[in-house]
């Protein structure tokens, strides 16, 4: 065990850097994941047919061929066919943000649908205009309902970064993997690996439930201290993740 | 830059088709090992005691909180002795297990108190309170939640290529290796994929709504 924490601390620059692919990869994906997720979502809850049958298509072809076949369809197979070639990372982005913006863009018109219907009444008796309405009554209320459920998202993104490490990124896996390599030491390299998603994982959670508190605070719904601490809640898990394979 | 072969596309179907095979038995495997261990840890969840409770929710966040693909390439190196499929099933059963297990949960907590007030009445043993009363009312609702799982879970089947198991995308790459056409061979597999879990997430949106959800 001693062997692997020194050659640990000896490639703690490579680990620095896989670590960088990682979270590059989990950010970015999200980022472009939530952009799709709205763009998507959007369409979907939009009056006109055409908008509301391209986002179903693409949201079910996204959701319904493997993640890890858009990865490798991206790094393989698309250089021959386009003669375009994505960096691995970009593949990763790529990938990630296709797929999960797919999964996320039914938490998006799920949260949009579950706005009352009297505040987009009353918002259209004001007189508002479309986009105003979404953007100052439906979307700061469905925002709110959003979160829990993009954090489950996000977490399950961050656990498929690992794939890059088969495409050849130079991610936190590749790196842990050269170690046990190196040292022969299989549990240590593993758990050691286990351990840091894991940290990652909770990160991500606690910043994801400050995110949620103050878009409720702007609602002017209570939040106590005591929601940062809690984990991803039990039921919430359930209804995301069932509604994504659905 | 060149094109679509349909010909390579022809010729790369029956294997493709021979791994889809090793992909729906790992499916169906995994998802009878994820249902029964996670009713398991559902129950174990309700123990009495924190000495038993505390200890598996920490175990169940931690696996459900880590990629499935270090788990596997983790338990892959370590029993080399067992055959990668076994290992491939069980880890997929076990990982899924921590999610199933919450659905359980959810459907044991569903069933109104009464039921168990009814039980403690009619001084059931605590068994048959399980098994005549809890369980029944409790499965019922959780099968179309289960069935997303599964589905869910064929779409990570992939994940057994790294460990060699020859399952549909393992047989895909080497199609693709060995003459050079990743493009049809993963396009043949993504849409196999596509064709397979589509109908079925409708069906389970159909159970859904018949179980009145």
């Amino acid at each position: 065990m001693s062997d692997f924490f020194s050659a640990f601390f000896d490639d703690l620059p490579q680990l620095r850097s896989g670590l960088w692919v990682t979270l590059q990869a989990t950010v970015l994906g999200a980022l472009l994941a939530l952009l799709l997720s709205f763009v998507l979502g959007l369409m979907s809850v939009s009056r006109l047919l055409v908008l509301r049958g391209v986002s179903r298509v693409v949201v079910e072809f996204f959701r319904g061929t493997s993640l890890y076949i858009q990865l490798f369809w991206l790094h393989y197979a698309m250089p021959p066919l386009t003669g375009y070639e994505l960096t691995p990372l970009l593949c990763g982005v790529v990938a990630f943000g296709l797929n999960y913006g797919a999964y996320g863009s039914e938490v998006v018109r799920g949260a949009v649908n579950s706005v009352p219907r009297a505040q987009y009444e009353a918002a259209v008796a004001l007189n508002m205009t479309p986009l105003r309405r979404m953007r100052k009554v439906i979307l700061p209320q469905a925002w709110v309902q959003m979160i829990p459920s993009f954090t489950n998202l996000l977490i399950q993104l961050l656990k498929c970064t690992p794939l890059l490490w088969l495409i050849s990124a130079a991610d936190l896996m590749t790196v842990i993997q050269q170690l046990r390599d190196r040292t022969g030491e299989t549990l240590t390299a593993y758990m050691t690996l286990l351990v840091t998603y894991f940290v990652l994982a909770y990160a991500l959670t606690l910043l994801m439930n400050l995110l949620e508190r103050s878009a409720k605070r702007r609602l002017g719904l209570q939040t106590g201290a005591g929601s940062l601490l809690r984990g991803r809640s039990a039921a919430e898990a359930v209804a995301s993740t069932a509604g994504g394979a659905r | 830059m060149n094109g679509f072969d349909w010909s390579a596309a022809r010729d790369a179907l029956p294997l493709v088709l021979e791994g889809f095979e090793v992909t729906l038995l790992a499916t169906v495997l995994g998802t009878l090992v994820a249902a029964v261990l996670g009713l398991a840890i559902a129950i174990a969840g309700r123990a009495p005691s924190r000495f038993v409770t505390v200890p598996v929710r920490v175990v169940m966040e931690f696996i459900r909180s880590t990629p499935l693909l270090v788990q596997l390439v983790g338990a892959a190196a370590l029993f080399t002795f067992v055959e990668p499929l076994t290992i491939g099933i069980v880890v997929l059963g076990i990982h899924y297990s921590t999610y199933t297990s919450e659905v359980y949960r959810a459907g044991i907590d569903g069933v109104p108190k009464g039921q168990w007030e009814a039980c403690r009445a009619l001084s059931l043993s605590p068994r048959r309170t399980w098994q005549a009363v809890i369980l029944p009312q409790a499965v019922r609702n959780v099968l179309p939640a289960l069935g997303n799982y599964a589905i869910s879970m064929f779409k990570e089947t992939p994940f057994l290529a790294v460990i060699t198991v020859q399952e549909m995308v393992f047989e895909a790459r080497k199609y693709g290796a060995d003459h050079f056409a990743y493009t049809e061979a993963f396009t043949l597999a993504g849409l196999v994929f596509l064709v397979a879990s589509y109908p079925t997430s409708l069906l389970m949106r159909k159970l859904e709504k018949r179980l009145g959800h």
